[in-house]
């Protein structure tokens, strides 16, 4: 997902031309899918209507099997965040506090960050099975990159007179960490963790619609599977509108810490 | 910085990577990590020659690259594009531009089942996966160093009569390139991994296949090879962009 910095987003009366534009943008998106839908430009049921993808919208949130499925897509990506973000977080601070090992290993993070994770699905699939571990792994190396290279930029721009303060009570390496360190760098650790998130969204759910028989990403490559279409549109509106929920949730939190 | 201060850190890097490198082999061969599981690195080592000639990495190498280029193009002509049309028009800007942001954070490469319906399986669903990607990033920068210009710049540009045309030409593109590059180093960096990642997700394509094919066949160190071989081509590309766009930011 793209770090593409914080939006400021301008401030939008009830009722001003923005509203509007915006309204009658989304007017003319569904005006013209509508169009499209009943015309049989593009092959049937490619782009259903949309009262038929707001049925479907609607039996996906009423079944049962959706909410289990989205339980065990969060349960993959939690462990993976947890696991992921608490590696890459230590890594970050060992990077961040020494020069030397930051000049000797941090090249390897970064160039190997942006690098496409889901080929190593199948090494992933050969070490932890079928399963959902494999899906916790994919996770877990999706969301360490990001963390790590974000823990070690925010250990290095800790104000050096907090570092000092710290020395000066003779604080131990543990406590320098809970009580300077952590503190000190929680803006860059949460822009980390909202990274890390994004892409660890990705790399399970990704994971599950190439060999799984749960989860979300099951529930969309089944629906793809099937051909039923107003099943995938909904399970990706779902899908887009908690990323995007949960992506401004913790851009909310940064957003929250920093203004104190 | 002295040649000892430079030489010290890569030699550390580099001797830790072969320390470990050798470390696995020596805990494979000793049967402490299954074989069957894990190649040994000399085999992954050995199986690059042979998967470069049996596998036809070259031509892979060049469908995958290939169709990078074309998402490049999409996202030059539609990013580059959108951003110029939303920095000239505020209302427009004013609307949208928090979605593109939202659209940015969207776990976009999750669409694929809906492009393969759309595009079917072929290289059109690969090229626009590409370039759903990336285009929110090029936008946003496009928007962002167009914005920067220094108004001084475009004051100058008045005082001249430049027509809107010029101006654009003559002052905003130049003084927005390298901010416009670092847009489109990371769209073709979303791109790339989206090409690759659906390659290998509807084995199709070029050596994102390559990789789901191997596996399929149980080419334990063929597998690994055609990973490493990925991993070297996206560090090279990243590596070179990376150095342009710092040679590109100063001129700017």
């Amino acid at each position: 997902m793209a770090e593409t910095g914080r939006l400021t987003a301008p401030s939008v009366p009830l009722l001003g031309p923005v509203t509007l534009l915006r309204v009658a943008i989304i007017a003319a998106v569904l005006a013209i899918w509508e169009a499209v839908a009943f015309s049989g430009l593009l092959f049937r049921d490619v782009v259903p209507s949309l009262t038929v993808i707001a049925r479907a919208l609607v039996a996906l949130l009423a079944d049962p099997a959706y909410y289990w499925n989205l339980g065990v897509t969060a349960g993959e990506i939690g462990v993976a965040m947890l696991i992921g973000g608490l590696a890459g977080l230590g890594v970050g601070i060992l990077l961040g506090a020494n020069p030397l090992l930051a000049r000797a290993y941090e090249a390897y993070l970064y160039y190997l960050g942006p690098t496409p994770k889901i080929i190593f699905f199948p090494v992933m699939i050969m070490w932890f099975g079928v399963g959902p571990p494999s899906k916790i792994a994919m996770g877990v190396i999706s969301c360490f990159f990001p963390v790590a290279l974000s823990a070690a930029a925010g250990m290095r721009a800790i104000d050096q007179v907090l570092i000092r303060v710290g020395r000066s009570f003779r604080l131990s390496a543990s406590q320098m960490v809970t009580k300077i360190y952590l503190p000190a760098m929680r803006l860059p650790i949460l822009n980390g963790v909202r990274l890390g998130l994004g892409v660890a969204i990705i790399g399970t759910l990704l994971a599950e619609t190439k060999l799984s028989n749960k989860g979300i990403g099951f529930l969309i490559i089944n629906a793809y599977s099937t051909f039923n279409m107003p099943r995938m549109y909904a399970l990706l509106i779902v899908l887009f509108v908690l990323s995007i929920g949960v992506n401004a949730l913790v851009g909310k939190l940064g957003g929250a810490q920093a203004g104190r | 910085m002295t040649r000892a201060q430079r030489l010290v850190p890569l030699a550390l890097g580099l001797g830790t990577l072969i320390v470990l490198i050798a470390l696995m082999e020596a805990l494979i061969r000793a049967g402490a990590i299954n074989k069957f599981i894990v190649p040994t690195p000399l085999e992954i080592a050995g199986a690059f020659g042979r998967v470069i000639v049996e596998e036809d990495i070259p031509h892979r190498f060049l469908v995958t690259a290939r169709e990078a280029l074309w998402a490049a193009a999409l996202l030059v002509v539609f990013g580059i594009g959108i951003g110029v049309l939303l920095y000239r028009v505020q209302l427009l800007r004013d609307a949208t531009e928090t979605w593109v942001a939202a659209l940015a954070s969207a776990p976009t490469v999750l669409m694929y089942p809906l492009f393969l319906v759309i595009f079917g399986r072929s290289e059109k669903t690969i090229i626009m996966m590409g370039f759903v990607a990336g285009v929110p990033a090029v936008i946003l920068k496009t928007i962002e160093g167009l914005s920067g210009t220094r108004r001084v710049l475009i004051n100058v540009g008045r005082s001249f009569n430049l027509t809107e045309l010029q101006l654009f030409w003559k002052i905003l593109f130049p003084a927005a390139l390298a901010t416009i590059f670092v847009g489109l180093r990371l769209g073709m960096i979303f791109a790339l991994i989206n090409i690759v990642g659906v390659e290998f997700l509807i084995n199709f394509g070029g050596l994102g296949q390559l990789i789901n094919d191997l596996a399929e066949r149980y080419d334990l160190a063929g597998t690994y090879a055609a990973i490493c071989f990925v991993i070297l081509v996206s560090v090279v590309f990243f590596f070179l962009t990376d150095r342009l766009e710092r040679w590109l930011r100063p001129a700017a």
